[in-house]
C-alpha cells in the first residue's frame, strides 16, 4: 500500500534511521493508531514517531496495549498494532499476544531490544522475547539491521492478516533503530516460499459434502469465528435460506449469523442452550464452519454427536481431525466453500426436524431466567437482558471472562458480525476494558459497552486512566457479585461449596470512576437499570456502572467439563435451590 | 484410531537462525514426542533438511505434517514412513579389547560391515553406519566385551526413487487427507 496519507512525504530512496523506517512502514501498512508504552530500547522509535500521522495511545500497562491492539483488530478486521520496550515491556505484552493467538486475531507487536552487540549478555532489560513468544505467535522476527526493518514489517503484516490470522512479534534492536540506511519499500506481492495461506478445497470433497447434505435428515450447521474472519455471513445466510438447516454458534461465532434469524438456535457447548446441545446430539450431520471443536463445545468426545456424519470446513489443515474425527474435511475459505456448495444443494423445508427442535426448545426455555420473576432482586442475566433491550441490540459489546461473559452470550442477542468481542480461547480476565478501548478507536461511532466482572475489571482497571487521558467514551458495566463468580460456581457445584479464595472485596467503583474524572453510577434494583443505561449513553466521556447483582447466582444450563453434552445442569425452579449433584463431580479443570 | 507406529519425516526448512528451535518447540508444545532429530545442509543453498523420527498414529501424523507446514520457515514435509526409503544412523563405539580378543572383535565388525577406526593395546573404536536395528545388533554383541563409550547420530533418511521436491509449491497435506 502506498500511503494514502497526503501528509506523508515520499522518502523512498532517502537515507533514514531504522526508527523512521518503522513508522514509514506502519503508515504504508495503513496504520492510523497504535497502543504502547515507551522505555529505553524503543526510545529511538518513539522519538521518530511524532513525524508521522499515527496516533499513539499511551496505555497504563503493556498488557493493556496488546489487548487494545487485539480489540482494535477484532472490531475493524484490520491488523492492530502495539509497541513496547525490551525486557519487562515485552514480557508484559505476552498475555495479550497469547489471547490473540488462541482467537486467531491479527496483531503486530513491535518491541525494542537491547543493542545487537549486547544480545546474550544478560544486558539491562534484555529478554529473549522471540524465544519467549515462539509458542504464542503465528511467527516472530528479530531485526538487527536497519535494512531489515521495512521488509520485515511488511512480512509481519502479511502473515498476521492472511490465512488463519494471528499475532506476529517484530523485535528490533536499538542499534537497528539508530543506524541509517536507504529506505526502500516495495508494493509487490509478498512471496514466502514456506508460507501458503491460500488453500483451495478439492472437488471430490465438495462432492462428498453435497451428497451428505442432500441425504441428511437432521443436519445442523455450526458457525464459528471463521465465518466472520472470512466475511462469510452473507454466503451463510444464502446457504441457510435455501437449505433451512438450523444453525448453532460458538461463543466467538455469535453475530456471524444473525441471532434473530428463525434458523438460529443459539450458542452451543458448556453454557449453550439445552435445545442446541440436544439437537447436536440428535443430529445426523454436522457442518462445522470455521470452528475447531474446542473441549468447551464438545464435552465428552466419546459420546459426542454419536450419529452425526461430520463435514469440517476450515482454513487451517492442522485443525482437521484434531479433536473430532470428521468424514469430509474441506480445507478452504468459509465464504468460498459455502458459495461453491450453494448451487449443488436443494431447497428443503425440513419440517420434521425443525418441528422436533421447536418441541425440545419449548420445554427447556421455560426455565430460562429471562422468563423468571426477579422477586425484587437484581440478577445479572436480567441486567444484560435489559441492557440488550435498551441498546436495541446495536452496541459493540466487549466482555471479560467469567459468569457475566456467559450471561452476555446468552442474553445479548447479536444480529451483526464483529459486535461481540470476547476472549474465548484463552479466557483472559482483564481483557474487556483494554480491548473495549481498542475497539472504540476502531469504531468511534459505535456505542461500546464493556461488560466485566468485579474480579476481571480490577485486573486492568488502570486503563480507565487511559480513557480519561484520551478523552474517549466507553461504557463499563461491572457485574459486581462480590465473587470470582465463575470459580465460585464451580466450587458450589463440584467442590462441596467450599468458597476458597473467591470472595472478593472491591473498592467503591463509583468513586474509582470519579477519581479518574469520569462518571460512576451505582445500580441496586432492577427498576434502576434502564435509567442508568440511558444516562450512560447520554453522558459524554467514559461511564462506569456498578451493578450490584445477586452474589451467588449461577450460569445455567451447564455441561460440566468432560461430561456428555446432553447431561446439563438446569436452573432450579426456585432461585438458589441448586442441589449439590455428585454425578457432576468431575472437578476436571477451570 | 489407528496404531501408533514409528514415523520418519523429512522436513525441508529455510536455513535461518532459530528454525531448529521453532520446530523443536512445536513438537514439545503439541506433545509430539521426538525419538530422534537430525539437521544438516542440502545441495540447495539456504535449505536445510531435518529428519525427524517420532511415534504417531495416522491422525497424529497428519497433524504433525499440517503443523509443520504452518510454520513460516518450513518449505516441504515428506512422511517417509510407508515409502520405499533408506535410513541410516552412524555410531562410534569404543570397546574394551585385549590383544587376544582382537580377532574376534574384528570378525564381528566384518559381519556387521563395521570398521575399526582406532586401536590401542586395550581397546578398539568401531564405526558403523546402517539402520538403527543393525547398530543395536552390533551393540548387543559388543556389550560382553565392555563398551567404554558410544555416540550415535540421529536417523537420516531418503526415499529410494527420485522425488520432485518443488520447494516453492508444497502440497497441502490435510486437504488431500481422506478420513477413514
Ligand atoms: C487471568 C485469569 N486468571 C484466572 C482466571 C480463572 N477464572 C475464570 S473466571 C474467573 C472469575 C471471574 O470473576 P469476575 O471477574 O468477578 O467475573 P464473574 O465470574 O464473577 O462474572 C476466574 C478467576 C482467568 N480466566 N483468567
Ligand atoms: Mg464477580
Amino acid at each position: 500500500m502506498t500511503p494514502a496519507n497526503p501528509k506523508l512525504k515520499n522518502r523512498i530512496g532517502e537515507s533514514l534511521s531504522g526508527a523512521n523506517i518503522i513508522w514509514e512502514s506502519l503508515v504504508r501498512e495503513g496504520v492510523e493508531v497504535c497502543f504502547g508504552y515507551p522505555g529505553g530500547a524503543i526510545m529511538p522509535a518513539y522519538d521518530a514517531m511524532i513525524q508521522y500521522p499515527i496516533h499513539h495511545v499511551l496505555t497504563r500497562h503493556e498488557q493493556g496495549a496488546s489487548h487494545m491492539a487485539d480489540g482494535y483488530a477484532r472490531a475493524s478486521g484490520q491488523v492492530g498494532v502495539c509497541i513496547a520496550t525490551s525486557g519487562p515491556g515485552a514480557t508484559n505484552l505476552v498475555t495479550g499476544i497469547a489471547t490473540a493467538m488462541l482467537d486467531s486475531i491479527p496483531i503486530v507487536c513491535i518491541t525494542g531490544q537491547v543493542p545487537s552487540h549486547l544480545i546474550g549478555s544478560d544486558a539491562f532489560q534484555e529478554t529473549d522475547i522471540t524465544g519467549c513468544t515462539i509458542p504464542v505467535t503465528k511467527h516472530n522476527y528479530l531485526v538487527t539491521k536497519p535494512e531489515q526493518v521495512a521488509p520485515t514489517i511488511r512480512e509481519a503484516f502479511y502473515i498476521a492478516r492472511s490465512g488463519r490470522p494471528g499475532p506476529v512479534v517484530v523485535d528490533i534492536t536499538k542499534d537497528a533503530q539508530q543506524q541509517n540506511c536507504v529506505f526502500e519499500w516495495s508494493d509487490d506481492e509478498i512471496v514466502l516460499p514456506g508460507y501458503r495461506p491460500d488453500y483451495a478445497p478439492l472437488a471430490e470433497q465438495l462432492e462428498e459434502a453435497v451428497e451428505l447434505i442432500q441425504n441428511a435428515k437432521r443436519p445442523i450447521l455450526f458457525a464459528g469465528h471463521g465465518v466472520m474472519n472470512a466475511g462469510a455471513t452473507g454466503a451463510l445466510l444464502e446457504f441457510i435460506d435455501k437449505t433451512n438447516i438450523p444453525v448453532a454458534c460458538t461463543l466467538l461465532g455469535l453475530g456471524g449469523f444473525p441471532a434473530s434469524h428463525p434458523r438460529n438456535l443459539g450458542m452451543m457447548g458448556m453454557h449453550g442452550e439445552t435445545w442446541v446441545n440436544k439437537a447436536i446430539q440428535d443430529s445426523d450431520l454436522i457442518i462445522a464452519v470455521g470452528m475447531r471443536f474446542d473441549d468447551r463445545v464438545t464435552g465428552n468426545l466419546k459420546t459426542y454427536a454419536p450419529n452425526a456424519k461430520k463435514i469440517h470446513i476450515e482454513l487451517d489443515p492442522a485443525e482437521i481431525n484434531k479433536n473430532v474425527r470428521v468424514d469430509v474435511p474441506i480445507v478452504g475459505d468459509a465464504r468460498a466453500v459455502l458459495l461453491e456448495l450453494l448451487p449443488h444443494v436443494d431447497k428443503c423445508d425440513r419440517k420434521d426436524w425443525l418441528t422436533y427442535i421447536e418441541e425440545i426448545k419449548g420445554g427447556s426455555s421455560v426455565r430460562d431466567i429471562k422468563n423468571l420473576p426477579d422477586l425484587g432482586k437484581l440478577y445479572a442475566a436480567h441486567v444484560i437482558h435489559d441492557l440488550y433491550r435498551h441498546t436495541e441490540g446495536k452496541a459493540l459489546v466487549v466482555t471479560d471472562v467469567g459468569q457475566h461473559q456467559m450471561w452476555e452470550a446468552q442474553y445479548y442477542k447479536h444480529d451483526y458480525p464483529m459486535k461481540l468481542l470476547t476472549s474465548g480461547g484463552l479466557g483472559t480476565m482483564g481483557f474487556a476494558l483494554p480491548a473495549g478501548i481498542g475497539a472504540k478507536f476502531a469504531k468511534p461511532e459505535d456505542s461500546v459497552w464493556i461488560i466485566c466482572g468485579d474480579g476481571g475489571f480490577q485486573m486492568t482497571q488502570a486503563e480507565l486512566s487511559t480513557c480519561a487521558q484520551e478523552g474517549i467514551k466507553v461504557n463499563v458495566a461491572i457485574i459486581n457479585n462480590g465473587f470470582l463468580g465463575m470459580v465460585r460456581q464451580w466450587q458450589e457445584f463440584f467442590f462441596g461449596g467450599r468458597y476458597v479464595a473467591t470472595p472478593l472485596l472491591s473498592p467503591d467503583f463509583v468513586k474509582i470512576a470519579e477519581a479518574h474524572g469520569l462518571t460512576g453510577i451505582r445500580v441496586e434494583k432492577r427498576s434502576e437499570v434502564e435509567a442508568a443505561v440511558r444516562k450512560a449513553e447520554e453522558t459524554d466521556g467514559t461511564v462506569v456502572i456498578d451493578f450490584r447483582v445477586e452474589q451467588e447466582d449461577s450460569v445455567y444450563p451447564m455441561v460440566p467439563a468432560g461430561a456428555n453434552l446432553q447431561d446439563m445442569i438446569q436452573r432450579p425452579e426456585e432461585p438458589g435451590e441448586q442441589e449439590h449433584n455428585p454425578i457432576f463431580e468431575t472437578g476436571e479443570d477451570n | 484410531m489407528s496404531q501408533n507406529v514409528q514415523r520418519t519425516f523429512a522436513v525441508f526448512v529455510e536455513d535461518k537462525p532459530g528454525v531448529l528451535n521453532r520446530v523443536a518447540s512445536l513438537f514439545r508444545r503439541r506433545s509430539f514426542n521426538i525419538d530422534s532429530l537430525n539437521v544438516g545442509a542440502t545441495h540447495e543453498p539456504g535449505v536445510s533438511r531435518m529428519t525427524i523420527v517420532c511415534e504417531a498414529d495416522e491422525d497424529k501424523a497428519k497433524r504433525i505434517e499440517a503443523n509443520l507446514y504452518k510454520m513460516v520457515n518450513v518449505l516441504w514435509v515428506d512422511d517417509l514412513t510407508y515409502k520405499q526409503s533408506i535410513s541410516r544412523v552412524l555410531a562410534l563405539i569404543k570397546v574394551k579389547c585385549t590383544r587376544d580378543q582382537r580377532d574376534e572383535v574384528l570378525k564381528i565388525c566384518d559381519v556387521f560391515r563395521a570398521r575399526a577406526i582406532d586401536m590401542s593395546p586395550e581397546r578398539v573404536t568401531i564405526e558403523i553406519t546402517g539402520p538403527q536395528d543393525k547398530v543395536d545388533g552390533l551393540v548387543s554383541v559388543l556389550r560382553p566385551f565392555g563398551i567404554l563409550e558410544m555416540v550415535q547420530t540421529g536417523t537420516v533418511a531418503m526415499t529410494r526413487g527420485v522425488e520432485e521436491h518443488d520447494l516453492a509449491h508444497p502440497t497441502v497435506p490435510a486437504s488431500r487427507s481422506t478420513a477413514a
